[in-house]
């Protein structure tokens, strides 16, 4: 159960974040620390007991089906760090 | 003068300003003044708005001459930088969020602004809300106003992650805070700094504009120095919002009138599961204070359990860091904030860099976390279960509150620690959270007050937890404590 | 089944192929699922877009009832089972057109469960393809790539639109019947009104999942062609396909389960250069939304409002108007011209004599013309006016076919052109007769071969009659008298 350092790198991947060999075995070194301390869920009996869906003791909120946003493209934009053409810049991408 | 002004509480201040003894102006001036003499050394406020509070203060006079007075006309406050508000830096005191100016307002702080408060500035946090010792920012840290009396040279944590908010009320920075709670995060600071937290129930208050770290956990609150201002502040921030999905449909009630009541008869529940081995002997006894004061009030003492608390901790950080993984995939460089990118670079390279250079190691700690209990294979063993003790966790306190009517804790296991003090181990850091996480993921209202001076000098909080949206029951019994106890001060400020 | 099954011939055998479609449409709605900005097409970039919908810190999603009732509306025409509970998940990956950094969709559990569609094919057989699910999602939004060689531009306009992804069973097994399919459904979402079934616009598109076998072996491993938006394409595409895994099965390969795209210049599939290995989506309900929960109350009231479907439409057709299959097949296939033919029987018309005009002549012409019959330049009410110039004998059907090219020209009412070009059709007898006798009394050579048996001559002498009276002899009285006089 313990994580490799190749497996910190294959999570690191799904979430997007650069780390340095140094800093993967120092995560997983980190990682394992708590992992180890959660283990004792394991032992909580959870037969028959339904995942809690919320606390909220409502049910989803409908709303109309009336348009009440956007037309606000310079909002939008405004916080960008690289636009044109009013729209976002990103790197090309080749599908 | 100006040391009177901001000596008030935000009770007296709203009462002065409306029997016209002192201007909203006034108060604003000596506030602002107060933080350039004071902020520096605590590095409470991170952004500061001086001309908006002025602005603010000086229409909320003009209101208040035509006697058309919001809950908090004229009242300056301090807003977490984890708030969205229109203009003005907010940046969950990440780099990632570098420069993120919102053209948009959170349902809080237009509420607040609605109620006539004045916004003296944007206050310290942990990175994205994830902490207890507000040492993760990337403003630096921030201080506790507090100094221990057999240290006193040593800079203490004021707790986290509403760290500023709690340093910035205890030192009179302003007369109240908003704090965001979702493990903790307003009780224990507010426990740290001698200072009043209220968490509310879960949906009490919108979410909507407040920047997201666990979307299940996450509720904002008001930190202030007296539980008739935190009552105050709960009632202007509170109220269902249409556009929070998760925002109770509930009116708001009165909560300052909930005041006063007493507490004869009402049940004081003592969970057994709270007297943890190890914890330190002034936390017990500052306990027992807090039962003896209710039980001399005419409260009834009542043993109760709460048999799944230990698991609290490692449920909490399976489900937390899972939303949280989530939540924060959508700072990515493209649309705000930092952006690392070189020429050549491909969309891969862009988020990888960015969120790499943008992200603290907490936060980093936490993403990995959450994105592997949440992966493939792995699911059912962590989240799935996570969720099935959170259901327990719940269940238990439903239980307990068939046998009485609030709950009587301690909020932190200890007092505030020296900057430094603290363990390298995150799961060291995490227990300070012990006292705080159940009722979080409960989604009950919960509050810390302060009960007293630890043997350093420092304070010591206690906490009442209550029954969904029954957050008047817990202002009630803690206003009885407050009667008694009385608040506490920071020398100097 | 009357036809041979499809199979693939490779070198070794012949191979049976298996398909699947999931099939994104989206909603019919002003605004989008999770946040107000409008739906719309061709603004300007960004401009149908919300805070909530560019994923900006603090923003949260509140779904729209009307996507929740289109959803409900398509499950009930798919004769599928309602679930009263559903959930909102959250589909975590990252890509430049999903700001959130995840998708909101539904996993485990879908607002609509098992149903089926009946499709009917060429040879006029019919088969039922089951459906699996079809749930709630968010659409993305679109990058742009033509402006710059080093960067792509986000439009997020499509971003948070509400989409239905309609998963079928793998009970497909040959391109037509996927195109059948594809089609029906279409036609379904339409006939609903939940789906404007726009393809260029791409508002209905199809992933086809493809896998080919032995027959009689269990399935292979399928690979998944994206984005399909027309029919022909999806044809070829298939074809393509299933070709290219025998090829490598039969050369002792394994088939890499992959995603793939469609050539339509080259006609051929290939690999999607960025989707790398399987993603891990991490699902988990989103903590942002509570479960979606109906009452069957709700559902039965939507279930009051169902128009005729397709399905119920041809049966009335056949049963009902007596219609041949075929016939009404085509009719019902399309809602505008269900609606068509809905409109000339309301008016009166004889049903059969509406369909045969409706079916050879109007589509006919609306093809050449490149137009769908819901622009056709003759509407439901202008054709009733030439059918009832026909049922009443006015002009004959061949008469009836140059008034109805003439209507296509000028755009003329029937009645006016039949006025104006004389073409009111002799029904006096005493014209007709005259007419015979004189056309009689010219062949009299023909006369004679005729009654000493040869039968074939009756068609000269109607010919001449016809160009006698200008093409203008009602051909039932014609026909009548003449065989009279020449008996």
């Amino acid at each position: 159960m313990a994580l490799t350092d190749k497996d910190v790198k294959k999570i690191a991947k799904l979430a997007r974040i650069r780390l340095s060999e140094a800093e993967v075995t120092h995560y997983a070194g980190e990682i394992n620390g708590i992992l180890k301390w959660i283990e004792q869920l394991q032992e909580v009996n959870t037969e028959g007991v339904a995942p809690l869906a919320s606390v909220s003791q409502q049910a989803l909120p409908w709303r109309a089906d009336v348009v009440s946003d956007g037309n606000i493209r310079d909002a939008v934009l405004k916080n960008a760090p690289m636009q044109n053409y009013g729209c976002f810049a990103v790197p090309k991408v080749i599908e | 003068m100006m040391t009177a002004a901001t000596h008030m509480t935000l009770a007296e201040a709203r009462d002065a300003l409306k029997a016209k003894k002192i201007s909203s102006v006034e108060l604003t001036q000596a506030h602002l003044d107060a933080i350039a003499k004071h902020n520096p050394a605590l590095n409470a406020y991170v952004h500061h708005t001086a001309e908006i509070a002025l602005a603010q203060a000086k229409a909320a006079d003009a209101k208040l001459a035509r006697g058309e007075a919001g809950l908090l006309e004229g009242i300056p406050i301090g807003v977490k930088d984890l708030f969205c508000t229109k203009g003005v830096g907010s940046q969950a005191a990440s780099h990632i969020l570098d420069g993120f100016k919102p053209e948009y307002e959170s349902t809080v702080t237009s509420k607040l602004f609605n109620e006539g408060a004045v916004m003296l500035g944007k206050l310290n946090m942990d990175e994205f809300a994830m902490g207890s010792a507000n040492i993760t920012s990337h403003y630096g840290h921030c201080i506790n106003p507090w100094k221990s009396k057999t240290a006193p040279e040593k800079q203490l944590v004021p707790g986290g992650s509403s760290g500023g908010s709690s340093a910035a009320v205890a030192a009179r920075l302003c007369f109240m805070a908003t704090g965001t709670d979702t493990g903790g995060s307003i009780r224990q600071p507010a426990a740290f700094t001698g200072i009043v937290g209220i968490k509310p129930t879960y949906g009490r208050v919108s979410r909507w504009g407040v920047i997201a770290f666990a979307s299940s956990l996450d509720q904002a609150g008001p930190m202030t120095r007296s539980v008739r201002d935190a009552a105050i502040s709960l009632a202007a921030v509170s109220g269902h919002d249409p556009k929070d999905s998760t925002s109770a449909t509930l009116d708001v009630p009165n909560f300052e009138a909930a005041l006063g009541q007493g507490v004869r008869g009402l049940k004081v529940g003592i969970p057994r599961e709270y007297r943890m081995e190890g914890t330190h002997p002034e936390i017990l006894a500052a306990w027992d204070k807090g039962v003896a004061i209710l039980k001399a009030a005419g409260a009834e003492i009542v043993d109760v359990s709460l048999p799944h608390t230990k698991y609290a901790l490692p449920t909490y950080y399976i489900i937390a860091p899972a939303e949280a993984s989530s939540n924060l995939a959508r700072y990515d460089g493209v649309r705000f904030g930092l952006r690392v990118s070189e020429e050549g670079d491909s969309l891969d390279d862009l988020y990888e860099k960015t969120r790499a250079a943008g992200f603290g190691a907490e936060v980093k700690r936490r993403i990995l976390i959450g994105t592997y209990v949440l992966s493939a294979g792995y699911y059912d063993a962590y989240y799935k279960k996570a969720q099935r003790v959170r259901a327990l966790i719940a269940q238990d306190f439903k239980t307990a509150f068939e046998a009485c009517d609030v709950l009587l804790t301690p909020t932190a296991p200890s007092d505030a620690f020296a900057i430094g003090d603290n363990s390298q181990d995150p799961v060291a850091m995490y227990l300070n959270d012990v006292f705080t996480i159940p009722a979080s993921l409960a989604g009950l209202p919960a509050m810390s007050l302060p009960i007293g001076l630890s043997s350093n000098g420092l304070p010591l909080g206690l906490q009442l937890i209550g029954r969904s949206f029954d957050e008047a029951t817990v202002l009630n019994a803690a206003d009885v404590i407050e009667r008694e106890v009385g608040t506490l001060a920071p020398e100097g400020y | 089944m009357s036809q041979t099954p499809y199979r693939i011939h490779g070198k070794t055998g012949e191979w049976e192929v298996i398909l699947g479609l999931e099939v994104h449409a989206q909603v019919t709605s002003n605004a989008k699922l999770f946040s107000g900005a409008p739906v719309g097409f061709g603004s300007e970039e960004n401009q149908n877009v919300s805070f909530v919908d560019a994923g900006m810190p603090g923003m949260l999603p509140v779904i729209n009832e009307k996507c929740i009732e289109q959803a409900v509306r398509t499950g009930l025409g798919l004769n599928a089972q309602i679930n009263l509970t559903s959930v909102f998940d959250r589909k975590n990956y990252f890509y430049a057109d999903l700001p959130q950094g995840y998708q909101i969709s539904q996993f485990l559990d879908p607002i609509v469960g098992k149903g089926v569609i009946e499709i009917t094919l060429k040879d006029g057989s019919t088969r039922q393809i089951g459906v699996t699910r079809l749930h709630l999602e968010q659409d993305a939004g679109k990058s742009l790539h033509e402006h710059s060689p080093k960067y792509s531009f986000i439009d997020l306009n499509r971003s948070g639109v509400a989409l239905m992804e309609i998963v079928s069973e793998p009970d497909m097994r040959s391109p037509e019947e996927a195109a059948a399919y594809f089609k029906k459904l279409r036609t379904i979402l339409m006939y609903l009104g939940t789906c404007d079934g726009n393809l260029e616009q791409g508002n209905m598109r199809a992933d086809v999942n493809v896998s080919v076998r032995r027959p009689g072996e269990p399935f292979g491993t399928r690979c998944e062609i994206k984005n399909m938006n027309s029919v022909r394409f999806m044809l070829k595409a298939i074809e393509f396909e299933a070709t290219r895994q025998v090829a490598i099965l039969e050369a002792g390969g394994t088939i890499d389960q992959e995603t793939r795209l469609f050539d339509p210049g080259t006609g051929e599939t290939r690999t999607m250069r960025s989707k790398e290995d399987a993603h891990d989506y991490r699902y988990f309900p989103d903590p942002d939304l509570l479960p979606l929960v109906l009452t069957q109350d709700y559902v039965d009231a939507i279930r009051a409002t169902l128009p005729e479907l397709p399905d119920q439409k041809k049966q009335r057709y056949v049963e009902t108007l007596g219609l041949s299959a075929y016939d009404a097949g085509v009719i019902s296939a399309e809602k505008e011209a269900a609606d068509y033919f809905d409109a000339l029987v309301n008016a009166g018309h004889d049903a059969k004599l509406a369909s045969n005009w409706m079916t050879v002549e109007l589509f006919a012409r609306l093809n050449k013309l490149g137009v769908e019959i819901a622009e056709s330049p003759i509407t439901a009410a202008q054709l009733s006016g030439l059918l009832a110039l026909i049922e009443d004998n006015t002009i004959s059907g061949k008469i009836a076919k140059t008034v109805f090219e003439k209507m296509f020209e000028s755009g003329k009412p029937a009645k006016q052109i039949v006025d104006e070009e004389g073409l009111v059709q002799v029904t006096d007898t005493g014209a007709i007769e005259q007419a015979i006798a004189e056309v009689i009394a010219a062949n009299a050579d023909k006369v004679a071969e005729y009654k000493s048996g040869k039968d074939k001559l009756f068609g000269f002498f109607v010919g001449q009659v016809m160009k006698a009276t200008g093409g203008k002899a009602n051909p039932a009285m014609l026909n009548e008298l003449l065989k009279k006089q020449l008996s």
